[in-house]
């Protein structure tokens, strides 16, 4: 294929991996604007998501949220914020961090939340105060599914931060969006190429991660409907990405209640 | 003599000179003066959505079925459109573009593979979600392995594949807006436009506004249409 040697050729020509605004650069633009935007949505929602599955209500907040972060367009909010004139970087953490909200918000709360009552009663019987129940005993508890989440939302965040580029952000989508302009298919594919390569290691890396990280005893999720672990997706290892990945309160497995609140019923 | 047309030219320009009031977010007048425009969008839009909806469900509900009657089928395929999930939009919707062209066909292969991995999960956490005790009934009444999956499986399945639908109807509705890259973005087509044409702030947000209407809309539809083809589950909550 024609093209596919064109992509090879860039690939491979040194030029365009070092230098202004080579592959080098733009992936450390790349992943610098991701931290960024993860680290941001963290420091919002971790702290509320705790807050509320600690006291246990606000789930109606974290599921609206969600569907409307589903609906609205990264696109729509990038365009929105890069028109009102903030600066290319500015315009798409903020826009990027909005979107990666919701999962951690969504999975912090739920891991609090499925806290066995029990257990908590426990925690109370031998006189914890509600700070120390939370400390000691809850956030321990909920460690995984935070985790999912943070993994969830960095995932999302590196695979919309290409986007910014069709409103001036610099990432490694820049190499796509240029060919585009230039009808240059080689260096799109080659772009494509990368930015998958990318996500997909990226995630990869996470995933190995997070197993390493969570106890041994606590790896496979506590599931009561699950018979058939080899059917359920969350077991089908550490390469492929989790089902949490960007519908954590959505899934019909985990939370029937969401769904029917999609409907506004 | 000021006809609409002189006061949204006149509009732009002092948008362009960069004065915000003249910039406004939402404009009536926008609307009116550009409705071919719009509509033209939203319907492109809204056909893209519902054909990337339709192809993705006659792939994912044979596929989900097939994983389901092989266990040992289940990992990989659910692990292959993870996968495909993972690769970010524009390059998935570029990377195409070589061998179709730009415009709708590559986006509309990139709207099916990511709907995919939603409805094919839903599929099958549908179908093992199936109570026990019905599937034995089933099989004491002499069912076989294939008539018990499409008479008895499928339709208990059929509120969770319904969830698995929505859900991805409303994201195909969002990422519809990336086609823009390969120009064949819908409404994102006009965000795109409003953004070059000195952020041109009413074409923006009109467009932003009908993108989450089309997904309430459509998401809606398919709630009444999930309640249509599932009268027992209402008798059931009645009761």
């Amino acid at each position: 294929m024609d093209v596919l040697t064109e992509a090879l050729a860039w690939l491979n020509d040194p030029l365009n991996w070092t230098g202004r605004r080579g592959v080098l650069e733009l992936t450390a633009a790349h992943l610098r604007l991701s931290a960024l935007a993860v680290l941001l949505a963290a420091a919002v929602a971790l702290p509320a998501g705790v807050w509320l599955g600690h006291r246990r209500r606000g789930g109606a907040v974290t599921v609206v949220l969600a569907n409307t972060s589903r609906a609205l367009p990264t696109f729509a909010l990038l365009t929105i914020f890069a028109s009102t004139g903030l600066f290319g970087a500015t315009a798409t953490v903020l826009a990027v961090a909005v979107f990666a909200v919701p999962p951690i918000l969504g999975n912090t709360f739920t891991g609090l939340m499925e806290v066995d009552a029990d257990v908590r009663d426990a925690a109370r019987g031998m006189g914890m105060s509600g700070g120390r129940s939370l400390a000691a005993v809850e956030l321990p508890l909920a460690l995984p599914l935070i985790g999912a989440g943070l993994r969830t939302a960095t995932t999302q965040v590196l695979a919309t931060v290409p986007l910014a580029a069709l409103v001036g952000g610099t990432s490694l989508g820049s190499i796509i969006v240029e060919g585009m302009a230039l009808q240059r298919y080689g260096q799109v594919v080659a772009g494509a190429v990368l930015v998958a390569a990318l996500c997909l290691l990226v995630e990869g890396v996470l995933a190995v991660v997070q197993h390493v990280l969570t106890p041994a005893p606590m790896r496979t999720p506590r599931r009561t409907g699950a018979r058939r672990p080899s059917r359920d997706p969350d077991a089908t290892g550490t390469g492929g990405p989790a089902p949490t990945t960007r519908a954590p309160v959505g899934d019909p497995a985990r939370e029937p209640a969401p769904r029917r609140a999609v409907t506004g019923s | 003599m000021t006809s609409p047309e002189d006061a949204g030219v006149r509009a732009e320009l002092t948008a362009a000179a960069g004065d915000p009031a003249a910039n406004p977010w939402l404009s009536w007048d926008y609307v009116q003066r550009n409705w071919g425009d719009i509509s033209r969008a939203l319907e492109q839009h809204a056909g893209l959505t519902v054909q990337a909806v339709l192809i993705a469900c006659a792939i994912a509900v044979p596929l989900g079925m097939l994983a389901h009657l092989r266990p040992r089928l289940a990992a990989p395929i659910v692990g292959t459109t993870g996968v495909l999930y993972t690769v970010p939009s524009l390059a998935l919707f570029t990377v195409l573009v070589p061998w179709t062209g730009i415009g709708r066909t590559p986006v509309l292969v990139g709207l099916v593979v990511y709907a995919l991995l939603v409805l094919v999960r839903n599929v099958l956490v549908g179908l093992a979600g199936v109570d026990e005790s019905v599937r034995d009934a089933a099989r004491g009444l002499g069912y076989g392995r294939l008539r018990l999956l499409l008479t008895v499986e499928l339709p208990n399945a059929l509120p969770a594949i319904v969830a698995g639908i929505r859900l991805a109807t409303v994201t195909t509705v969002a990422l519809v807006t990336v086609g823009v890259v390969v120009g064949y973005g819908g409404l994102g087509n006009l965000m795109f436009r409003g953004f070059r044409n000195n952020k041109y702030h009413a074409e923006i947000l009109t467009a932003t506004l009908l993108c989450l209407a089309l997904a309430l809309v459509l998401d809606l539809l398919l709630w009444l249409v999930g309640r249509a083809v599932t009268p027992w589950a209402r008798r059931g909550r009645e009761a």
